[in-house]
């Protein structure tokens, strides 16, 4: 019927309900591209990833597998690689707090501050993003070493136990902390700019001091930015394993994404072991973000 | 609270200047305002009251001279360290806190057991008392500025300080927060100072009005006194409109100055006069300058004086305004002056640009300013067409 109706309307005829109709389904054409691209790269691998990590070893034939409901993987990966799991959680947790001690104040000065310095101050920021990641990873260890200006200088002072900062915990968390830095200062930067002035002088004007006026009303106002700057620092490093490899020890610093790596890459027969230790840090992930946004979400600030 | 300082009684600013860097917002202002009254501070953006009014409030310090609340010297003193409360212009209002924890945040630093009792009194008294519970985001403007005037009040500052509170409101809304405020001063009493560029709010709502411009008080006094006689070129145009006239005072006649404006003969009452001698500006308001279709028309002869050439007017353009009709004449020296008419009568409008009409008015209405750094500010009424002084006023 409404064909009919097309026909015999002609050109230049009010196309409503043709419009009306290319309108309901334009939408999901502009999806396709992005969507089909998730499904091939994303969704399928994920399921190949989880089928790999239920995977059975073929006796006898090392690097064959069978397909298989074995989660026994995962609990031996678990059991095996417990003290990885946990210095990745300890490590990024140290690295985001750290990151936050140095970015607050660098943000606060720039929102509020800095004035002409501003633009400065952010290509200072940014700008390291310009050179190789590995490469700014592999400066630290000049930074760090034994005969470099901070071992050495704190060596003097004798306040560094063992002599040594690189193959050592610090040298990790110093470079996530470093390398991280600009994902926690942009977030805190933005909601710090946004707030009006205003606001924080209304403090002082009832009564509250500078620090009050802080505690009570800039940083409660900051805490989207602060939730996503921790998110932004606390997830990537958690999986990082560039830090762990170029600055830290061959036993003790290992994290779990070297665990991964070695298993996929170097340990014959370690698929299905590397598949579940991602499986299960994409859960512990997930589970650990979902109880801190419930924790502390904003979504009610403005 | 350690560093707070009690005070109580007027507010006194004293020779206070600001400056920033080479500009001067405020230039040795003296001002004094009685304890408990609704003092307005008038003045287009950019002449030093809002710089003012952060100096009371701690924001600002000054660069010289001293302000005081009784006897107590505040200069140097922090903000929360003063009995002084702001409404900020766009209310400031904490975004992450309700309605309650807003108004309570003031008496909860101070230590008030009760804050939280005080904070729904103080939200009783603006009538929001049920929106204690939300968030500033989820009210109207309207609302966001009585919380605004609750979360100050519930202070009991000594001096309230309101900012442009009204500015963002629609004009129905503003004429009710007029009223409001109005009331919910006269009924806590405390010292309010209010800052505008409204004339019509200053003078609705104010007992004492401080003209501003440059960084000094032009005038200051009760609205209707200001209104009435306009003591410098600039509150003339500013307090309502004028027309006004360069002139010159030639000679007395009994309790008035005679003057020459344009050519034409007028006469001022002496005490209505800013100067005795010299050069002037001339001024009328438009409302006190009568329109007479012609010549035999004119009302009440004994009580007017001609004003010579300038008696005999053209019609410009005519403007229906509802309650009144605005008429803009030019004059035989070329000047364009501003008559309102009211509609009293049903008549329709009977004259149109290009009639002609005689204008005249009782010299006891008019008045004269010093024509010396003088300025008329651009606007719908001209006085004077010659090459004049003018500076932008926003």
């Amino acid at each position: 019927m409404s064909a009919l109706a097309h026909i015999g309307a002609g050109q230049g005829a009010p196309a409503g309900p043709d419009t009306a109709k290319r309108g309901s389904w334009m939408p999901y054409l502009l999806l396709l591209p992005g969507m089909l691209w998730l499904i091939v790269f994303f969704v399928v691998p994920l399921v190949q990833l989880f089928t790999v990590s239920l995977q059975s070893k073929f006796p006898g034939y090392p690097g064959y597998y069978y397909r298989d409901l074995n989660f026994k993987n995962y609990w031996s990966a678990l059991t095996e690689f417990a003290p990885h799991f946990g210095r990745s959680l300890l490590f990024a947790g140290l690295a985001t707090f750290f990151a936050f001690c140095l970015a607050y104040p660098l943000a606060y000065a720039m929102a509020f501050k800095a004035g002409r310095w501003r633009g400065l101050m952010m290509i200072c920021i940014i700008a390291p993003f310009f050179t190789s990641f590995i490469l700014r990873t592999i400066a630290w260890r000049q930074i760090l070493a034994d005969e470099g200006p901070v071992a050495k200088t704190l060596n003097f002072l004798h306040v560094l136990p063992g002599g040594h900062i690189t193959e050592t915990w610090m040298a990790v968390v110093a470079g996530l902390t470093y390398n991280f830095l600009p994902f926690m200062v942009l977030p805190i930067y933005a909601s710090l700019e946004r707030a009006d002035p205003r606001i924080i002088e209304a403090g002082g004007d009832l009564y509250a001091n500078g620090f009050t006026t802080f505690r009570t009303v800039t940083l409660p106002m900051s805490m989207p930015g602060v939730l996503a700057g921790t998110l932004l620092t606390f997830i990537p490093a958690a999986g990082d394993y560039v830090n762990a490899e170029l600055l830290g020890s061959d036993r003790s610093t290992k994290m779990v994404g070297n665990v991964i790596e070695s298993q996929f890459f170097k340990v014959p027969g370690g698929y299905p072991t590397a598949a579940a230790l991602s499986f299960t840090l994409m859960a512990l992930i997930l589970a650990l973000v979902f109880v801190y946004v419930r924790k502390f979400g904003t979504e009610e600030l403005l | 609270m350690a560093g707070f300082r009690e005070a109580t009684g007027d507010l006194r600013i004293e020779n206070v200047t600001k400056e920033f860097g080479d500009f001067t917002a405020v230039d040795d202002l003296t001002l004094s305002v009685p304890r408990g009254s609704f003092f307005a501070l008038l003045g287009p953006s950019g002449c030093g009251k809002t710089t003012t009014l952060r100096m009371v409030a701690g924001l600002e310090q000054p660069t010289r001279g001293r302000i005081l609340i009784g006897d107590t010297d505040l200069t140097g003193s922090r903000p929360y360290e003063r009995p002084v409360n702001t409404v900020f212009q766009s209310y400031a209002l904490f975004p992450h806190l309700t309605v309650r924890d807003n108004v309570a945040f003031g008496p909860k630093r101070r230590g008030q057991k009760d804050a939280t009792r005080m904070a729904d009194e103080a939200l009783e008294l603006v009538q929001l008392p049920h929106l204690a519970a939300r968030k500033p985001a989820q009210l109207s403007g309207g609302q966001q500025q009585r919380v605004a005037v609750a979360r100050a009040l519930v202070n009991r500052p000594e001096v309230l300080l309101l900012d442009e509170p009204l500015g963002a409101l629609d004009l129905k809304l503003r004429r009710q927060m007029q009223v409001e405020l109005k009331r919910i001063q006269t009924e806590v009493g405390l010292t309010f100072i209010h800052v505008t560029h409204d004339q019509e709010e200053a003078m609705t709502m104010a007992d004492t009005v401080a003209v501003m411009n440059h960084g000094r008080i032009e005038q200051m006094g009760p609205p209707a006194q200001m209104y009435d006689l306009p003591k410098t070129a600039f509150v003339a145009n500013f307090v309502g409109q004028s027309n006004l006239g360069h002139g010159r005072i030639t000679g007395r006649d009994g309790d008035f100055f005679v003057a020459d404006v344009h050519g034409s003969t007028v006469k001022i009452p002496a005490a209505r006069s800013a100067v005795d001698s010299g050069d002037i500006l001339f001024g009328v308001r438009p409302e006190k300058v009568h329109l007479a279709r012609d010549s035999h028309d004119v009302i009440d002869r004994t009580r007017k004086v001609a004003l010579g050439d300038d008696m005999k007017a053209t019609v410009v353009d005519v403007s229906f305004i509802g309650v009144a009709t605005q008429y803009l004449v030019q004059v035989a020296s070329g000047a364009t002056w501003s008559v309102y008419e009211q509609n009293l009568d049903v008549d329709p409008i009977d004259l149109k640009p290009g009639d002609p009409v005689w204008i005249e008015w009782d010299p006891a209405h008019a008045f004269a300013v010093a024509a010396e750094g003088a300025e008329i500010p651009a606007g719908p009424v001209l006085g004077d067409p010659v090459d004049m002084p003018r500076d932008t006023v926003s």
